[in-house]
């Protein structure tokens, strides 16, 4: 009769496996090695001081706008984890701790902050893609790259991020289509950090989740507690191997939330209230995964605190480094490069002009 | 009158105009509850409430095309784009439908809406949120494109923007956003879209230039004055497009010399279009070769650099030195 159900063999999983109190889901606990896991300890300690420190740079006027990635720490570093060095990472703009864990030295990180192109002399070798600063623009491009893997048959992966707030783009809608008409090795990992700007994840959709979306489109879309570094990792892990084993992309949605302003430029205030701020603050996702680490006695205060004292020397190591460069790459002229591979005529005669006006001015003026 | 910003100048007539009328509504990524990131909507939605001061969705493309939709249906959207980097991912909304919506339809159907957006470098700001991209919009025929200066002119200007049969591209100059204060009477004041400004008169070169680029000329024609003597009439375009040449024309040949300025990329900026149109009706008055002075050809670099990007009055001093010397 013309009124029956379509039968949809969909459904959406929410996976949490360590909770915030720190209570660990035994059976769903993911093997990860020892070495593994302090890593990623270090890299959530590093990821949070950096994070502190840089704040702190912004405030004194040392560098320039930039998003914080407070709270964060579990939904991005638990998705690399999965990847080999050889897969790519394409991020919005608040991946850099992840970036960071992928080899991107903090000195890129802080150079690009200060407003200097040239940072990008800095990720040499990685095959992750640069910063995504129109939202949603890059979900795309990952898709590109995984059909490019798949067409020469090779075992790569391509996992982008995006947040909430990028679900709304027509970009990641179609991203999302052409990875599972395409059946590529794509990972979609939103980090839902609950908030684009001022408006709140229950105004950017209807949906009662994000991972449902992928649904529609057919590929499998999990939910996790983002702030839960194991499910993250677990989620991811499972994603991977889909993707590798030729079975196409799948969609992650992390929970967590955005602790501190949308940028720098921004107040938070005007729009959220501070408990909820609060409320998230006890779902802390260092936290539970220090306490699970001191249970599985991976971890003990002196150790944490040596290395919060070596996370810190490192991180100051890197912000003085980072303003030599400063110094150092303090040319104007570097705007003309890398327009073109071949610079064209017009453009060398302007280069030519500043140059000229550079000397004139004995520098002093024009610089930034 | 009270002395205003350029964001409180503009929030006053967009407070304003729908005080006057219920169907201009206001719409935007964070331009309800936040106000707009640059406050030029604050306190919208606490006197017209969540309806006409509509946060929505993150969606360029989304915010542009509901909003073409609304104007057809007989509103009057005034749409926030909130840096004009990122207007792109609406281009096709603004060039395939908002600006030909009359034409295909023989005059059936308008698009009376207002596209804000703030432009323009000079705030330390991160990539996509510096660029100049002015000659895009004035590029697409049925659009307008309109450019303030300054407080009491952006208020004005923005007034008849929300009032024009037409789709208008209304970019701020961000830089100006709160540089300085002006007079800004409370009645209400309006101003022609397509009619430049003359802000000086002069007799010995005519500079032309718009937006966050008028501050750099006005004291390069301050420079001039001073220091060699030379009596520079200023044109404020406020209009790129359809642009009005006729008061640049009489200026020209009452000049014979001409100096164009925008922060825009040179080749096939605003400046090349004013320049044929000079060279079109003016020709034989000229004394000299019309000189631009514009950003350059490349992508605006990131800030630690954009003060050599960007004209300033020194570049401005030397083409019209050399200009005046032929």
């Amino acid at each position: 009769m013309p009124r029956n159900t379509v039968d949809l063999p969909y459904h959406v999983e929410h996976l949490s496996i360590l909770d915030e109190k720190g209570q660990l889901d035994k059976e769903l606990e993911p093997r990860i090695p020892d070495d593994l896991l302090l890593g990623l300890y270090r890299a959530m300690v590093l990821g949070r001081r950096f994070d502190e420190r840089v704040l702190s740079l912004q405030r004194q006027g040392r560098i320039g706008t930039f998003a914080p990635t407070t709270g964060q720490e579990a939904s991005q570093l638990g998705a690399v984890a999965a990847l080999e060095p050889s897969d790519f990472v394409v991020p919005s703009f608040r991946e850099t701790i992840a970036q960071i864990y992928r080899g991107a030295p903090m000195e890129s990180v802080i150079l690009s902050f200060a407003g200097y192109n040239e940072s990008a002399f800095l990720v040499e070798k990685a095959k992750d893609l640069p910063n995504s600063v129109p939202v949603g623009s890059q979900v795309l491009h990952a898709v590109g790259i995984a059909w490019g893997i798949k067409y020469r048959k090779e075992k790569g992966v391509a996992m982008t991020f995006f947040g909430d707030g990028g679900t709304s783009e027509g970009d990641f809608h179609e991203g999302m289509n052409f990875a599972a008409v395409y059946q590529v090795p794509a990972i979609f990992v939103c980090q839902n950090n609950q908030w684009a700007i001022s408006v709140p994840r229950s105004k950017q959709t209807r949906s009662k989740t994000l991972a449902q979306k992928a649904l529609a489109y057919g590929m499998p879309g999990i939910q996790v507690d983002g702030n839960d570094i194991l499910a993250v990792y677990a989620a991811a892990a499972e994603a991977v191997e889909r993707a590798r084993s030729g079975e196409g992309p799948t969609m992650i949605e992390c929970e967590t939330y955005r602790m501190m302003m949308h940028t720098t430029a921004d107040d938070p205030k005007r729009y959220r209230k501070e408990e909820e701020v609060e409320g998230w603050r006890k779902r802390d996702p260092i936290e539970r995964f220090q306490k699970y680490l001191k249970d599985k006695g991976l971890l003990s205060d002196e150790k944490i605190q040596a290395m919060e004292s070596e996370v810190k020397e490192e991180i100051q190591s890197a912000v003085d480094h980072a303003e030599e460069l400063m110094k150092k790459y303090n040319d104007p002229l570097e705007m003309f490069e890398h327009v073109y591979e071949e610079m064209p005529p017009y453009l060398e005669e302007q280069r030519e002009q500043l140059k000229q006006e550079l000397a004139e001015s004995g520098q002093e003026e024009t610089h930034g | 009158m009270a002395k205003m910003t350029m964001v409180q100048a503009l929030n006053l007539a967009l407070r304003q105009e729908m005080q006057k009328d219920d169907s201009v509504i206001v719409l935007g990524e964070d331009v309800g509850r936040d106000g707009g990131v640059f406050r030029v909507t604050d306190g919208l939605i606490d006197e017209f409430g969540e309806d006409r001061a509509l946060d929505t969705p993150l969606a360029e493309s989304g915010i542009v095309g509901m909003s073409i939709g609304m104007a057809i249906y007989g509103l009057k959207p005034v749409c926030e784009i909130q840096f004009s980097g990122f207007a792109y991912l609406a281009f096709h909304q603004i060039e395939c439908h908002a600006s030909r919506m009359r034409w295909r339809t023989r005059g059936r159907l308008t698009v009376p809406m207002v596209l804000r957006a703030p432009y323009g470098g000079g705030v330390r700001a991160l990539e996509h949120h510096s660029e100049s991209r002015e000659a895009f919009w004035a590029h697409i025929p049925g659009l307008k494109m309109v450019i303030p200066s300054g407080p009491r002119n952006a208020r004005a200007l923005l007034v008849s923007a929300i009032r024009d049969p037409d789709p208008v591209i209304f970019y701020e100059p961000k830089a100006v956003y709160r540089a300085f204060r002006e007079e800004v009477p409370d009645e209400e004041e309006t101003l022609p879209l397509g009619k430049p400004h003359r802000v000086q008169e002069g007799k010995d070169l005519t500079l032309i230039s718009y937006g966050a680029m008028m501050r750099p000329t006005v004291e390069a024609a301050l420079e001039l004055k001073e220091k060699d003597g030379v009596e520079a009439e200023i044109i404020d375009l406020m209009t790129i497009s359809p642009l009005d040449d006729a008061m640049l024309v009489e200026s020209v040949k009452k000049t014979g010399r001409a100096v164009i300025v925008h922060e825009a990329p040179r080749s096939f900026g605003p400046g090349a279009e004013l320049v044929s149109r000079l060279m079109e009706k003016a020709f034989f008055y000229l004394e000299a070769p019309i000189a631009r002075v514009a950003g350059f050809d490349v992508v605006i670099p990131l800030f630690s650099k954009e003060k050599a990007y960007l004209p300033g009055p020194q570049r401005i001093l030397q083409a019209a030195r050399k200009v005046l010397s032929i």
